[in-house]
């Protein structure tokens, strides 16, 4: 199970950093994938099996697939020309602000300390647990969520819809 | 856990399932152009073997003789990926359907060894039994997508390009009337695993309960399949043959293997979901398994013999407003009658 966690960790950094490096926004996208399916595999390790399954679904059976449509809509075929001189401010700016946030981030992930959970009701299983604490523990921000939703479609359908007129 | 008895079963029935698939595959291809045939009043293949049953193997080394062709201007990684992802991603969810109850006795005695068969659903007719069955069913369906969107892409090609962005869009549309459908079997089972629902269905098939829910699950898995009437993303007179239009011998024959892998897996699928799946009186269930599936995949052949073809914008109109509104009915009336008789 160890060898698996570093396996999939590796593959998942791997193919993070790959999503930065290309060139190309297509290969970027694909590269997304391959990282959402190690994130996946972490979560079954860690016995999310519905996390897991939900994170297949939603990453990369819809919003990847939403990203390479419009990708492929664009038909961004030739990557950007490299600019000949790099802007090397852009470049120190860059550079310094991703040190710090990962100094930040290395600083609280080995500081933080976890309190236990709340145990599994025994005889229910991983789906069973998340929505019994949605349903009754997490119902307002649920709902709040619901609405949040239900703006975001209504703004979509009044953005579309403006245009044809 | 018994590691290497686990492997070795797991490895025993993924052998089997695996092989029964692939030659149901092959004859499904040769079962719809009988039907077909017989459909408009022609024979169909008869020169192969008797009645045209060695058909398949004529097609299989035919396709591997052909010229493996890849456009100049074609991406190679992806092209080639493509139809590997659309054959695997029609493959992978019968890790999951129940074919049999029970295959082997929860404990058998070897060499006087006892060993435990009930763990990782060993002694199961299923190759995992997992929690998230269904969900693990439409996590692997929905990445179908990916090879029709990368081999379009990558063909470099304008027909195949619209032909994927269509499928794209069809399959992305058909998904979520596919996934609401089965929430009323999810409801009445009250489990995500297949075998569990499976099980649930000893008096009744849900079909009984869920007749909406089967009716909008076959019509929106149609479409998943991209058959017949939904068959927009090969349509030769507008698209040559969509995504497909660039590839030829065994690239174009996973495609194929996909497609009908893809119609056994829905049918598979609809049997477990709303038929009772492997349960039946007197014959064994494997053979029930099997004759409903077949019933089903008859079906899909059926209506794409007798069928037209629908417009987009008639197949976007039918998803978004007349298959997603239903499912959420079906959904809203299954769980209001739950709650009144169990309440």
């Amino acid at each position: 199970m160890q060898i698996l966690f570093f396996i999939l960790g590796a593959v998942a950094l791997i193919s993070g950093g790959l999503v930065v490096f290309q060139k190309h926004p297509l290969r970027s996208a694909l590269w997304l994938i391959v990282n959402f399916f190690a994130v996946a595999g972490i979560y079954l390790l860690a016995h999310a099996e519905f996390i897991a399954a939900i994170q297949v679904i939603v990453y990369a059976g819809a919003i990847m697939v939403l990203f390479l449509f419009v990708i492929m809509l664009m038909n961004i075929r030739q990557p950007e020309a490299d600019p000949k001189i790099p802007f090397i401010g852009r470049k120190l700016a860059g550079i310094i602000l991703a040190g710090f946030t990962g100094l930040i981030l290395i600083y609280g992930v080995t500081k933080a300390t976890l309190t236990a959970g709340k145990e599994m009701a025994p005889g229910l299983g991983n789906t069973e647990s998340i929505a019994r604490s949605l349903f009754t523990d997490y119902l307002l921000p649920f709902e709040v969520t619901s609405v949040l939703l239900l703006v975001a479609i209504v703004g979509a359908v009044v953005l579309a819809k403006s245009k044809l007129k | 856990m018994n590691l290497p008895l686990v492997i070795a079963v797991s490895v025993l029935k993924i052998a089997v399932v695996m092989t029964v698939l692939l030659t149901c595959v092959a004859y499904t291809v040769l079962l719809e152009r009988k039907v077909l045939g017989f459909i408009q009043l022609r024979y169909g293949p008869n020169r192969v073997g008797p009645w045209g049953l060695l058909q398949p193997l004529a097609d299989a080394l035919k396709l591997l003789f052909k010229e493996d062709f890849t456009p100049p201007g074609a991406n190679k990684y992806l092209f080639v990926m493509a139809p590997i992802i659309t054959a695997g991603a029609a493959f992978l969810p019968f890790a999951v359907i129940p074919f049999a109850g029970t295959i082997l006795p929860p404990e058998i005695t070897f060499y006087g060894y006892k060993i435990d068969l009930t763990v990782a659903a060993l002694n199961q007719g299923v190759i995992g039994d997992t929690n998230i069955g269904l969900l693990y069913i439409f996590a692997v369906g929905s990445l179908g997508v990916y090879g029709a969107i990368l081999g379009g892409w990558a063909s470099n090609n304008k027909y195949s390009l619209l032909g994927g962005l269509r499928l794209c869009a069809q399959m992305v549309s058909y998904e979520l009337a596919l996934g609401l459908s089965v929430i009323g079997v999810i409801m009445l089972a009250g489990s995500l695993s297949t075998v569990a629902i499976v099980e649930a269905q000893k008096s009744t098939p849900f079909i009984v309960y869920q007749p909406l829910g089967f009716v909008i699950f076959m019509i929106a898995a149609m479409a998943e399949c991209g058959r017949t009437p939904f068959d927009l993303i090969e349509c030769e007179n507008e698209l040559v043959a969509g995504y497909q239009t660039e590839y030829s011998s065994m690239k174009w024959g996973m495609f194929m293997m996909g497609e009908y892998a893809h119609i056994i897996a829905a049918s598979a699928l609809a049997t477990t979901l709303f038929l009772g799946g492997w349960q039946g009186p007197l014959l064994p269930p494997v053979v029930w398994f099997m004759a409903k599936t077949f019933a089903l995949v008859f079906f899909f052949i059926w209506v794409r013999g007798t069928f037209p073809r629908f417009r987009f914008d008639q197949l976007m109109a039918l998803g978004w407003k007349v298959l997603l509104p239903l499912s959420l009915v079906n959904i809203l009336v299954t769980g209001a009658v739950i709650l009144l008789i169990k309440g």
